[in-house]
This record gives structure tokens, C-alpha cells and sequence, in this order.
């Protein structure tokens, strides 16, 4: 966890006073809808279809089960017992009171969480690999970085009015988990042949109506220079992106129309007026911001102690669950457990507030008190004992939270869609059911091994339909709702867009057009354990799409 | 974004305005001076000139209402009015999907016995 100090919680205390001020005049008529509108947007306030949104910051992925057993209190007593957790490791209600929200914002923040710079044109919440601190493949942890980043560019006067909203990532691990090479900045730290650490910028990347993957403009950047050329990043977007054109002033246009090596000459020519200034880092101040994340104090324990080898021969189901929710620990005895939000029959991305008041009394037990979301939309706790994963199984399987499913094709990432965004053009959350239901064969689902499915409800692409191997996305035609299919997009380091397989489908068919695209991979894979991905790659998407366009 | 009333109105069947309620967001249709949340009860009109009056009015009382625009609905023989399309639809009756606070103790239950029904290897 990281330990806030009396400067942060200071300033989520004044905002929530501001807001409270901003809520009483709008609601008395002193401030009408258009001014009110960019200060609710600040706080991540939305108007959505049936309620105002509030959406809640949960940097990095990482929550105290003091701050989970809030949320709750939250959902429950603001909301409508459940939030929704998104792909940008946010959590949403859905139904919250305006005249409400100036006492949710208080309750929050005295946990230390806000929704500070989770909408409107500015950086947002920064994200990371949900197993920062616990993966094996990491070099070090991330948060530290995105901790860095994060505290310069909260309030940061020049970059809250930038032309649009701006998403950065970081990534310190062998394995991208957290999507990079779609955010607006990536940092991915890589050792190099001398054994120094430096990290990898990419920038441009981003979905929505034009999707790019983000393109590295400097291979190598040391430690020290992080915020500076970070800072020379938003500078130079700031000053050249198009302000006149909403579709066309993230930075991926920009650094598109300009080309990546243009652009990165312009951040260059910034970053060396300002590299050696105040934004040089210290090392003193990381290691101050390092210093503030504690580490449990972990047990000297072995793997796989010999209980668990015997209750994973005694049920086959807890058998099932390991070798699908449970991975390796960087200490020895120790786990990372992925607690499936995609229940059978369930919103994917949803816990209601029992449950999440649950998962808090069990991270209390079993995880040092700590919790991870991640952006699957799935929550993980990061520091289970492996001698408790059975007892622990249990205790999950009761809350509905161990579904075996975790990377599988019920799996599914989905942004609310048009059963509660006011954005979109039709619905994302009875597809991902319909797709869950059609699948919930446990045995199949692992016949077909990893599948990524993405939805979203629009061209936004909340539900990041482009990098998912199969992307739906709905769109509206004469008032009916159709979904056009994608494949063969992923969003690991070897990020790619899917390619359209041709034209939409209708509402109802969505599910079967799944099953005939999950029967083809079944003929066309090489052997048993090709994955779908490859299989794509090596037979190319043309069967996949007769399959689909034959029958109809 | 275009004011709805810079807006040409074309109107091909009946419609009314509506909007979201300022204090609590809740879905609201404007009738008379004011504002219902059944659209049963809102104002219906098939006139363009007419539709604009409702909607002026309506942007005009931005301290009990915002985002009003003007939407389609469909009259029944019966005398009753339907949302004209799905998004209307949603936004009167709620999302089409079951709610987590709406699914019940038996519900759960059987879920995970479904579940657990699939886990044979």
C-alpha cells in the first residue's frame, strides 16, 4: 500500500469542500448547467441515462480493504448496492444522487480516494499492471513511477485544460498487463545490456473512432529524466494538437498527421530546455516515494506445500480453479489469486457491496489487507499464503468470485453500453451474458483456451473492442441495434488492432456468430493447444469470416 | 455540440421533450410548466412549432432540468404512450439487464450450482 500524507489528504479535503460549494449553487440556481458542467466533469461526475455517474480513481490498481469496505459503504448507501469496476481501474456508481454526491466525495476521501481527474480534459487516473510489487516478471514495481507521475500532473495548472483527456500507463514487467500500446503515454521500463534500467516512451496510442497503436519515440530513457520528458510530451500536445476538432485532438492525430519521428523532434527540442531543471529527478525524492509503499512482511515459506497438492487431488473443481485463478508469487509460498467478476448471468465488471465488503474481510485474512483491480474488470489479491488457498477457495466460491474463467472466453470485457451511457448506441452487457451463457461449459471454455472478447456499446471504445482477438462493437442502424465484428486484435506487447470481418449483425445473431468463429478455430487449429490468436495469425481471418457469412 | 434549439426540428410523428432532473438525475418529461416522471403524462405533439415551444421552455428551466432534448414516442390504441425507440425505452424502464440488487438469495444459489454443474473435466 501507499501511505498518503497530510499534503494529499489536504487536498482531497478542499476538493470536496469545493464541490459541496459547486453542488449548493447549482442546485439553488446560482450556477446554471454549462458552468457547473467542467467543474462536476473535474470530480468525475456524469450525467448519464438514468443517474448521475460518479466515477472513483483507483490508482494503480491498488486498494486497502479499508478503502474496498468504502466503496461499499458507498454503493450501499449512496448507490444502488453494487459499483462497477472499469477498464481503466476505476470503479463506477451508476445511480448516484447530485444532491448526494458532496457526502459520498466526504466519505471517500476520508479513505484517501477521490474522483479527481477521472473525466474532462486532462491526465487521468494513471494505470498499471494489476500484480505490481507481487509479479515475478517485473524489474521493479511500477507504482512507484506512476506515483511520480502522478503527483505532478494532479492539479498541474498547464495540463488541466489540455485538448483532450490523456491516459498514461506504466509497465515495469516482462509481460504487459496493462495494455500499453493503447494509451495516450506508455512507459515500459526495460533493463538494458549494461544492466541499467530506462524506460521505453510510447505515445499516440488510443482507440475510440481512429484507432492507433502508440508508437515509441525514445527507445531508452533514464530514470532520471522520467518527468521531464513526460512533462515535454504534454507541452508539445498541448501547444500543436487540433483544439478546433473534438475527433481529432488526442495526441494518436497528431502524432499520426505529424509522423512519430516529427513529433518526437518537437518533444526532443522541448525536453532539452527543461531536462536539467527542476524536473531533473532526485533520486532522494523516488526513494522517498518508493519508501511510502509498504510491502507485507512476508513469511519465509516454500512452494507448494504438501497440503495443497492434496486438496487439489481430492477436488477436482479446486483443481480447476488453481490452474485457472491462482499464478505465481515473487516470494516462495506465496500466490496472486484473480477473482473472477464475470459470473455466469453477471455484468461483467460488477460486485455488489456484500461482495466487496467480503473480498475486504478475506484480504484482511489472506492478502495483508490488500486488494488489486485490474483491467479486465476483475479484482486479485496479491499476497495469499499458498497453504490457504483452499480454505480460501471456499470462502471466494461462496461470494461468487471463483468462477474458473479468468482469460477465458466468458472472460469478457464490456464497457455499461446503452443500459446506462448516454454515449451509446446500443447494448454491451445482455451480449457479454449471451456469450457467457452460450459458453458456461467450463470444460469447453477450456477447450478453446485464452480468448479475449471486448464489447463496447459505441465507437468510444470503452470496452477497447479494438484489441480484443474477437471485437464487438455496436453500432445503430434505422434504430436497431447491429455489432461489427473484429479479430485478431490484443493488447499485450505485441499490441494489434483487429481487422473487420465484414458487415454487422444484428442483435440476436451476435452470440452464434461467436460459436461459428469458436467452431472454426476448433477445425483449423494445428493441435490442441495452438491458441485461438495463432491459430488467427497462421490461417488468416478468411475461413473465420466464410464460417461466419455462409449461413447468413 | 449544437443547441437543440439552433437546431432544424423535424418532426414525423408524435414526440415530447425530456430530460434529466437536476438534484437527482431521475428521467423527466416535460408537461405544462413543469416536469413528470411518466411520460403517461407528458405534453405530446406532432407540430415542429409546437415541439419548439416545449423545448424552449425546457432549456429554459435549467434549474430543474438538464440536457433536454426532444424524443420520439409511440401512441397506443388504448390511449397510451411507449417510448419511440430502445434508448427511450431504457432510459423510462431501467436497464434490460437484471440488477445485482434485484437478483435474489435462490437466484445466487443456483448460479453457483450451474457453475459448479460445469466443472467436471
Amino acid at each position: 500500500m501507499y501511505l498518503y500524507d497530510d499534503f494529499d489528504r489536504t487536498l482531497v479535503a478542499e476538493r470536496v469542500a469545493d464541490f459541496r460549494d459547486q453542488v449548493a449553487r447549482r442546485l439553488s440556481g446560482e450556477l446554471t448547467e454549462d458552468e457547473f458542467k467542467p467543474l462536476r466533469l473535474m470530480n468525475g461526475v456524469y450525467l448519464q441515462l438514468h443517474a448521475y455517474m460518479l466515477r472513483t480513481a483507483i490508482p494503480y490498481g491498488t486498494l486497502s480493504s479499508k478503502q474496498l469496505r468504502m466503496l461499499a459503504h458507498v454503493a450501499r448507501r449512496y448507490d444502488r448496492g453494487y459499483g462497477h469496476f472499469t477498464t481503466r481501474q476505476n470503479i463506477q456508481y451508476h445511480w448516484i444522487k447530485l444532491e448526494e454526491l458532496p457526502d459520498a466525495m466526504a466519505d471517500l476521501a476520508s479513505v484517501g480516494m477521490h474522483g479527481m481527474q477521472t473525466s474532462g480534459n486532462c491526465v487521468r487516473n494513471i494505470t498499471t499492471d494489476q500484480w505490481a510489487g507481487v509479479a515475478p516478471d517485473e524489474i521493479e514495481d511500477p507504482r512507484i513511477w506512476a506515483e511520480v507521475v502522478r503527483q505532478h500532473v494532479t492539479l498541474h495548472p498547464e495540463f488541466s485544460f489540455l485538448p483532450r483527456k490523456f491516459k498514461i500507463a506504466v509497465g515495469t514487467a516482462r509481460h504487459d498487463r496493462a495494455a500499453l500500446r493503447i494509451h495516450d503515454l506508455a512507459l515500459q521500463l526495460h533493463r538494458n545490456g549494461a544492466g541499467e534500467t530506462g524506460f521505453e516512451v510510447m505515445v499516440g496510442g488510443g482507440l475510440g473512432r481512429t484507432p492507433f497503436l502508440a508508437k515509441t519515440i525514445k527507445p531508452f530513457l533514464q530514470k532520471r529524466d522520467v518527468l521531464s520528458y513526460v512533462e515535454a510530451v504534454l507541452r508539445t500536445y498541448n501547444q500543436f494538437a487540433r483544439r478546433d476538432n473534438i475527433w481529432k485532438a488526442r495526441i494518436k492525430i497528431l502524432v499520426h498527421d505529424l509522423g512519430a519521428e516529427a513529433f518526437a523532434k518537437e518533444v526532443d527540442a522541448e525536453w532539452q530546455s527543461i531536462k536539467d531543471g527542476a524536473l531533473a529527478l532526485d533520486p532522494a525524492v523516488v526513494a522517498d516515494i518508493a519508501g511510502r509503499f509498504r510491502y507485507p512482511q512476508y513469511q519465509r515459506l516454500d512452494d507448494g506445500p504438501p497440503p495443497l497438492g492434496e486438496a487439489r487431488h481430492a477436488d477436482r473443481r479446486f483443481d480447476a480453479w488453481m490452474n485457472n485463478s491462482v499464478v505465481n508469487h515473487k516470494m516462495p509460498g506465496y500466490a496472486i489469486v484473480t477473482l473472477s467478476l464475470k459470473p455466469e448471468g453477471g455484468t461483467p465488471g460488477d460486485a455488489t457491496a456484500e461482495q466487496m465488503d467480503a473480498v475486504a474481510d478475506l484480504a484482511d485474512r489472506y492478502s495483508f489487507g490488500e486488494i488489486r483491480v485490474g483491467h479486465e474488470q476483475n479484482l486479485a489479491l496479491p499476497h495469499v499464503a499458498q497453504r490457504d488457498l483452499p480454505e480460501l477457495w471456499q470462502e471466494l466460491h461462496a461470494i461468487g468470485v471463483a468462477t474458473p474463467n479468468v482469460g477465458l472466453v466468458s472472460d469478457i470485457i464490456a464497457c455499461p453500453g446503452l443500459d446506462y451511457c448516454s454515449l451509446a448506441n446500443a447494448r454491451s452487457i445482455p451480449i457479454a451474458q449471451e456469450i457467457a451463457s452460450r459458453f458456461r461449459n467450463l470444460d469447453l471454455a477450456r477447450d478453446l483456451g485464452r480468448l479475449h472478447i471486448n464489447i463496447s456499446g459505441c465507437i468510444n471504445a470503452c470496452g477497447h473492442h479494438h484489441v480484443g482477438h474477437i471485437g464487438i462493437l455496436g453500432v445503430e442502424k434505422n434504430g436497431e441495434e447491429f455489432y461489427q465484428i473484429t479479430l485478431g486484435g490484443k493488447a499485450d506487447a505485441d499490441a494489434k488492432l483487429g481487422t473487420l470481418i465484414g458487415p454487422a449483425v444484428p442483435y440476436a445473431q451476435v452470440a452464434d456468430v461467436v460459436e461459428d468463429i469458436a467452431a472454426a478455430y476448433i477445425e483449423l487449429r494445428a493441435r490442441p493447444d495452438e491458441l485461438f490468436i495463432d491459430t488467427l495469425a497462421r490461417a488468416g481471418i478468411e475461413p473465420f469470416r466464410e464460417r461466419v457469412y455462409a449461413a447468413r | 455540440m449544437t443547441s437543440p434549439l439552433e437546431q432544424k426540428i423535424k418532426i414525423t410523428g408524435p414526440v415530447v421533450v425530456t430530460a434529466n432532473r437536476v438534484g437527482d438525475g431521475a428521467v423527466v418529461y416535460r408537461r405544462g410548466d413543469g416536469w413528470t416522471t411518466a411520460l403517461d403524462d407528458a405534453d405530446i405533439t406532432t407540430s415542429a412549432t409546437e415541439a419548439r415551444a416545449l423545448i424552449t421552455a425546457a432549456i429554459a428551466d435549467d434549474l430543474n432540468a438538464v440536457g433536454s432534448y426532444i424524443a420520439p414516442v409511440k401512441l397506443t390504441g388504448a390511449g397510451g404512450v411507449l417510448p419511440g425507440n430502445l434508448r427511450e425505452s431504457i432510459r423510462r424502464d431501467g436497464p434490460t439487464i437484471q440488477l445485482p440488487e434485484l437478483m435474489s438469495v435462490e437466484t445466487v444459489v443456483a448460479r453457483r450450482k450451474n457453475q459448479d454443474a460445469h466443472v467436471s473435466l
